[in-house]
């Protein structure tokens, strides 16, 4: 057995060599020259591996996608990509302990990673004080623009803002009140600051907003809080977290809080993936609002959607997070080959400009580290996903938000060293 | 008029929640004195079994029967939760009386134990698990005194533990085969659905009330008779109260505190299970689901006062309407012109993460002047 394993690994340098001397760079795949590992740091265990689960799984089928058709070209060498999974375990500080390790290491170019904001904040001072690189995919409440993270979510003015603007001038309930209702954490709150500020300027008001504690599912005083400030009806705002989501919209429609009655419910935290959790007999009618919809009627979106069932199973779907992850792989990829070299500060400055055909359409990276996307509206149907109602051009991400009272007028540029992180416009 | 039924109403349905599921912890904690911090899961473990009950309920065989599902899920919910309950008290528990911080770490294990159990098994093969140890517990037991006396009975409880085995292994893939979603493991959290008769709103005295709410102010009424008529009229009710309040002298009298163990703790696991019937009307089923009710349970038992069932049922009820109270901020639609000052303190603990830190802040203050709860047992047994 030993024997022939040696004599296997002897064939293998030897084939490798021969490839490096007579072909120079086949780039066919199954013939690399060389390797180059990257890091994916998402919660296998834990609370939110059912939602990073999926993430894993669409950077693994990209970079599969990636190797597949030659790898990555870089200084006249096709490298094949290789990955290491580590566990997050949905635990904060685990966040920012295996970073160092995947750092120190693995010596990793990149990593790929994070899905709650606490893990981001976990995280950030270690790619800051070592100069690394975080690639995170998730739609946030932004207020933050490091050098050393990429963010290819949505930031609120590329998701709540055109959804609040939809839902007051042309939703069913336009022109009606506002309730906010959200998680207890971070987002929910900078989220709905950023919506109070918005609904005062389009002359709306916001009547009411109450808080779960994260892990609560008693939302009975909520709902009688609602049908005290909207007794007619109206527009609720909800960025409830994960499994929370299924308490509230069970009870309220038991307590006759329905679209049919007037309440319009808009989700910032709910894709395709958690409406069928939820089951769309409670969503039908609510709405959602993301970058990427599984129902968009594009080639690339529908070719994306069908690769990853072939990848990981018919029943899956793909969701927004899901969509943005896979857009990062494919950026870092592009941005290596032009720099030619995997070297973080290298990358960084080319990686500004990179344009991409994702499944929701053209993305770019700004200065600001965050991407241009499109903005869609949609209603969520009988069949689980969203017909999608209205679709904005392209949005430039604001990683300082124009709405919330402390970042008013400032703005992120990393191109540009006399501004960096946070500069008057 | 209105409001006031409306506030009292959701006062009772919060409560009702608590009560059933502090309802098994009130008598496995009050009366056997056992910090279990598996009830969590016991009550997650009823949920579970709802969820597969209503899976099963959808095969084309049982299809007509669906809308009857819920009911017989409490059935079956209790059945499971207080096997498991005694399946720990029998490895576990009866190892590590008297000795509180082993049973807290050894029954907070089982809880992480149970959690990574529905997520790493398929619910099919927990299911035909479940079956086996029902099987395997009670059908010795049903044996003919000839053959329970004869030497040879272990020999026999032997081979009913392997019919046992077959039969779980059986019933496990019959499931399986049969319904897919329950084939596979899954860490998802999964979705019980009320039957259509459950769900919308009832008018009661020209005001709405959600069905599954009032379900649940059922669920809880019946469990709470059903446990006072047991443990008050009951021959092993006596039993138990007996143990209670003083195990040594019962022993000497001849009941089987052995006995009476095992049927306390397994009825205050079966109550989990129910209890976990009624929160999965509520929200979703998942491995963390009875994580979120256990500090709340053990806070109803301790200021109801340990080991007393009327206490339990007046703290639930008490801290269900203040929750109502503050978090919905009632007071200020009772009492709408109030001084500025009052209402903005109203107003600042009117959110639901709020409410909590007040009740918290209230029944801690309500403990400093009366650190046995609101209905203390008296007697000389207490003090030792």
């Amino acid at each position: 057995m030993r024997i022939s394993r040696r004599i296997l690994a002897g064939l293998a340098t030897a084939s490798l060599a021969v490839t490096a001397t007579s072909c120079g760079g086949g780039g066919t795949s199954g013939s690399f020259d060389d390797s180059v590992t990257v890091g994916i740091l998402h919660s296998l265990s834990g609370t939110m591996a059912i939602s990073e689960k999926t993430l894993v799984d669409t950077e693994i089928m990209a970079i599969e996608e990636i190797n597949a058709s030659g790898g990555v070209f870089v200084d006249g060498k096709f490298y094949e990509i290789k990955y290491k999974v580590e566990d997050g375990a949905s635990d904060w500080p685990t966040f920012a302990e295996k970073s160092k390790k995947l750092i120190d290491q693995d010596g990793v170019p990149v990593v790929f990673g994070g899905w709650t904001s606490a893990s981001r904040k976990a995280m950030l001072p270690v790619y800051e004080s070592k100069d690394a690189f975080l690639y995170y995919p998730i739609q946030y409440e932004a207020q933050e623009c490091s050098n050393n993270i990429f963010y290819t979510g949505a930031t609120p003015n590329q998701q709540s803002e055109p959804a609040t603007d939809f839902m007051y001038k042309r939703s069913p309930a336009a022109g009606g009140d506002f309730f906010l209702v959200g998680s207890d954490y971070v987002f929910p709150r900078t989220s709905n600051t950023i919506t109070k500020a918005q609904v005062e300027q389009l002359g709306g008001t916001v009547v009411g907003e109450d808080y779960l504690p994260l892990g609560n599912t008693e939302v009975a005083p909520i709902i009688s809080k609602i049908k005290v400030a909207l007794p007619e009806g109206g527009i609720i705002i909800n960025t409830l977290n994960g499994d929370q989501n299924v308490a509230f919209f069970k009870q309220i429609q038991d307590a006759g809080i329905t679209p049919s009655n007037g309440y319009y419910v808009m989700n910032y935290s709910i894709a395709e993936e958690e409406i069928s959790t939820i089951g769309p007999e409670f969503l039908e009618g609510h709405y959602g609002a993301w970058n990427y919809m599984m129902s968009i009627d594009s080639l690339e979106s529908q070719k994306f959607a069908a690769k990853f069932k072939k990848r990981w199973g018919s029943e899956r779907v793909v969701a927004d997070p899901q969509e943005s992850a896979y857009n990062m792989v494919y950026l870092w990829k592009q941005a290596v080959e032009e720099a030619g070299t995997f070297d973080d500060n290298v990358v960084r400055e080319v990686l500004v400009g990179q344009k991409f055909d994702a499944p929701q359409g053209p993305v770019e990276v700004m200065p600001n580290h965050h991407l241009s996307q499109t903005v869609r509206i949609g209603e969520i149907n009988a069949e689980g996903g969203f017909t999608i109602l209205e679709e904005t051009g392209v949005v430039m991400p604001q990683a300082w938000n124009q709405k919330h009272p402390s970042s008013k007028g400032f703005a992120c540029d990393w191109t540009d060293s006399s501004k960096g992180e946070k500069y008057k416009l | 008029m209105e409001l006031l039924l409306d506030s009292l109403f959701n006062g009772v349905a919060i409560g009702s929640v608590l009560l059933v599921a502090a309802l098994g912890l009130a008598i496995v904690f009050g009366l056997m004195g056992v910090i279990n911090l598996a009830h969590g899961e016991l009550m997650m473990l009823g949920a579970y079994t709802t969820y597969v009950t209503q899976l099963i309920f959808k095969l084309p065989i049982l299809k007509p029967y669906y809308n009857s599902y819920i009911i017989l899920s409490i059935f079956f919910a209790f059945v499971v939760s207080g096997v498991v309950g005694i399946l720990l008290e029998k490895t576990i528990i009866r190892r590590l009386y008297g000795s509180p911080l082993e049973t807290l770490l050894a029954t907070w294990g089982v809880s992480l134990i149970l959690q990574q159990f529905v997520r790493s098994v398929p619910l099919a093969y927990g299911t035909g698990l479940v079956i086996s140890l029902i099987i395997g517990l009670f059908l010795p037991t049903t044996f003919p005194s000839k053959i329970k006396e004869s030497i040879n009975f272990k020999y026999f409880k032997f081979s009913s533990w392997i019919f046992a085995a077959l039969t779980g292994v059986l019933t496990g893939s019959v499931i399986s085969s049969s319904v897919s979603k329950l084939s596979r493991a899954s860490a998802r959290n999964v979705d019980v659905t009320a039957p259509s008769w459950m769900r919308g709103q009832v008018e009661i005295l020209g005001t709405a009330f959600p069905k599954t709410r009032l379900m649940i102010i059922i669920i809880t009424l019946i469990s709470v008779i059903a446990i006072t008529l047991f443990l008050n009229q009951s021959a092993w009710g006596m039993r138990i109260r007996a143990v209670t309040q003083n195990r040594q002298m019962s022993d000497c009298l001849g009941i089987s505190t052995e006995k009476v163990d095992i049927i306390t703790f397994g009825i205050g696991s079966g109550l989990a299970g129910v209890a976990g019937v009624a929160v999965s009307l509520l929200g979703s089923v998942g491995p963390n689901v009875g994580g979120n009710y256990i500090v709340g349970c053990f806070m109803v038992v301790v200021l109801g006062g340990v080991g007393n069932l009327l206490g339990t049922v007046f703290a639930s009820f008490g801290i269900g309407i203040m929750t109502d109270l503050i978090g919905a901020g009632r007071l200020l639609s009772i009492w709408p012109d109030m001084p500025l000052p009052l209402s903005n303190t109203i107003n600042f603990f009117a959110t639901t993460s709020m409410a909590r830190v007040m009740i918290f802040a209230l029944i801690v203050i309500f403990l400093q002047f009366k650190p046995t709860g609101l209905f203390p047992q008296k007697g000389r047994m207490v003090e030792n």
